[in-house]
């Protein structure tokens, strides 16, 4: 086994609740303006941003209230809220620590090093994938596929991506962390985004646009 | 190699600043204008003239894509960008959203001209959230500009663009399943027919298109579709992003000419393989749904649509993933098996059921723990799955297993056999 299966999908097992909730007045404002995205009578298409504002608001989880709260607001069925709350991985429908610490572990990364990652956030964190750390401010969990294979191996946490990691390097991110900072996203290794390390072979010449005058100069049928 | 002034995404690294200044400075936006009123027909027109095919994995024609909406319609029409990039070894159009995201929204401007669309979503990964932000703000800034609204760019054209903030799941990047997350439920993938063509988001005709698709055809309309088509080969034309992955040197993205051979893209752009060429054991040439090539074959493989299918593997989204021989090659593909079972939305039987059963078959093959038939019983397993299912996850999952064991099955053969002497000696 690579690993222990990814045990840590919910499935329907709702966590102690609270009384009630309500998206608080600041987000009544965001709720407006995501659901004017969509058709007057097509609301459940904010089915996936509510849920996500909800978590947020909840501090990272789901309570079946704040769940029942979206169905509520959307006009949907609860049962569909729940469905929908428990198909999709950045929900969490139990409780976890508020600062999401994701491994991708899928062929790319793992080639390039993610068992090393994962022994390190666990020897960081005190805790085991699937779990919250000691202190309950970290939850960590194994991850499919988060697209950023060229900067390989990946760590989400939160917003940002920390790329082209190792042992020791995840492990002095996850330790800012804790100590409540905030480590400069990116590529670890002091390369710039997805380019080769040591230098670019590619887009050396200036920004041209190609202007239509340009175009005729070059000889190229416009339309 | 692909000269410096025919690369579509010059701002690929970020280099420059990827905001409506640095977007114009870069030539977007520069007579959109002119570009929509060109009209629907000229559009498609030069779109199939480009020979350009979806950027997404499928490769359809997109030019037909296009003129399969209906040319007239009473309501609303809809073009839906799929920037649900999670096919693992992919890693282009976070590129293109955080770098260049004004080519993606100049880009759907002028689909929506060449379809006749009323609005668009664009539907992008959950997990991207910096480059949510970035797509959001270009949106904005485009509204601003004008350039999206009542009246897109003055030419009368109206057209409202929206983003979608999916919330981690591999198979909304399938388009009905994708439609299925839009309109707020489980991204279980839908029966086709109805293609979303007719009947798509809402109801109503749609059309789905990859990032890359939609970014690349302002450019493709400003320069003509015989640029375009004079780039590659006949069929597999233009300029494509490769993410480069694994084993090699240097990983990068970089866009290249499309049949460029896989090992000048290697040794020119990623370093070359770890350890030099002959370290090389596999490539997994298109992200991994699709079979792993062995060594041989990658000698002097072209990197398009019809090469790899050639050799019964595909372009897929030109993510390459590159093992050399300290790799456990059968622990590779069954960690994809592990994907594929993780991802699978659950709606069809053989596909919920196999996907599982391959991942634990493969953990035995890892291991050498079956025996010598079991490697026919699973290749059977495999063709059970493979078109037997409502998407194509399941031949997505169904492939990578075949192709190792079409390339390398001596080696599980020896597992098998190893773990059996063991188990003998052992008694």
């Amino acid at each position: 086994m690579i690993g222990p299966p990814l045990a840590t999908r919910p499935y329907g097992a709702m966590a102690p609740d609270i009384d009630s909730f309500a998206f608080s007045e600041a987000n009544q404002e965001r709720v407006r303006a995501i659901l004017a995205r969509y058709p007057e009578a097509r609301k459940e298409s904010g089915a996936l941003p509510l849920l996500m504002l909800a978590q947020e608001q909840h501090g990272g989880w789901l309570p079946k209230a704040a769940m029942d709260h979206v169905a509520d607001v959307l006009g949907m069925a609860r049962i569909r809220i729940y469905e929908v709350a428990t198909f999709y991985d950045m929900y969490n429908t139990v409780p976890v620590g508020p600062v999401q610490v994701r491994v991708c572990t899928t062929t790319p990364c793992w080639l390039c090093g993610s068992d090393d990652v994962v022994r390190a956030a666990k020897d960081e964190l005190e805790c085991d994938i699937g779990e919250s750390s000691p202190d309950g401010r970290f939850f960590l969990r194994e991850f499919e596929c988060l697209g950023a294979c060229a900067n390989a191996p990946v760590l989400w946490v939160d917003e940002d991506f920390y790329e082209d990691l190792d042992y020791a390097g995840t492990r002095e991110i996850l330790a800012a962390m804790k100590r409540g900072e905030t480590p400069k996203p990116g590529p670890q290794n002091g390369r710039q985004a997805s380019m080769p390390i040591g230098g670019k072979t590619t887009l050396f010449e200036p920004v041209q646009p190609m202007t239509p005058e340009r175009q005729e100069a070059s000889g190229e049928a416009g339309s | 190699m692909l000269r410096d002034q025919d690369r579509i995404f010059t701002n690929l690294y970020g280099e420059h600043s990827p905001w409506i200044d640095g977007a114009r400075a870069r030539g977007d936006w520069s007579n959109t204008k002119d570009l929509i009123l060109l009209g629907r027909d000229a559009i498609v027109d030069q779109l199939k003239k480009s020979g350009l095919r979806g950027r997404g994995g499928a490769g359809f024609p997109t030019g037909m894509k296009w003129s399969f909406m209906p040319k007239q319609s009473d309501g609303p029409v809809y073009l839906v960008v799929n920037a649900d990039e999670s096919e693992p070894g992919t890693c282009k159009d976070r590129e293109i959203l955080r770098h260049d995201p004004h080519k993606l929204v100049e880009g759907c401007v002028v689909a929506a001209a060449g379809m006749g669309c009323t609005a668009g979503y664009i539907f992008i990964r959950g997990e991207f959230v910096r480059e949510a932000q970035a797509l959001e703000r270009a949106v904005a800034e485009a509204y601003e500009a004008g350039y999206l609204g009542k009246d897109c760019c003055g030419s009368g054209m109206a057209f409202d663009l929206y983003v979608h903030r999916g919330a981690g799941a591999y198979i909304c990047g399938e388009e009905t399943g994708l439609l299925q997350a839009l309109e707020g439920q489980k991204g279980q993938p839908r029966l086709k027919p109805p293609f979303p063509a007719m009947v798509g988001l809402y109801g109503r005709p749609t059309t789905i298109n990859n990032v890359e698709t939609i970014a690349v055809a302002p450019t493709i309309l400003r320069r003509g579709g015989e640029w375009f088509a004079g780039l590659g080969r006949p069929n597999n034309t233009g300029t494509k992003i490769f993410c480069i992955s694994g084993h090699v040197n240097r990983p990068c993205t970089v866009e290249e000419e499309m049949g460029i051979p896989l090992k000048e893209l290697l040794e020119k752009h990623a370093g070359g393989v770890r350890g030099g060429w002959n370290n090389l054991l596999a490539v997994i040439p298109g992200g991994s749904s699709v079979p792993l090539l062995p060594k041989d074959i990658c000698e002097s493989i072209l990197m398009d649509f019809d090469s790899l299918r050639a050799v019964t593997s595909g372009l897929g989204t030109a993510g390459v993933i590159v093992m050399d021989k300290s790799t456990d090659v059968v622990k590779a593909i069954a960690r994809l098996s592990r994907f594929y079972m993780h991802e699978s939305c659950g709606q069809c039987t053989p596909c919920r059921e196999g996907t599982g059963w391959l991942w634990r078959m493969m953990e035995r093959m890892v291991k050498g723990d079956c025996r010598l038939e079991d490697i026919d019983l699973l290749q059977d397993v495999t063709k059970e799955i493979e078109g037997h299912t409502i998407c194509a996850l399941g031949d997505a999952a169904a492939w990578p297993v075949q192709g190792l064991i079409r390339h390398f099955r001596p080696e599980l053969e020896r597992r098998i056999r190893e773990q059996g002497q063991a188990r003998l000696l052992a008694a």
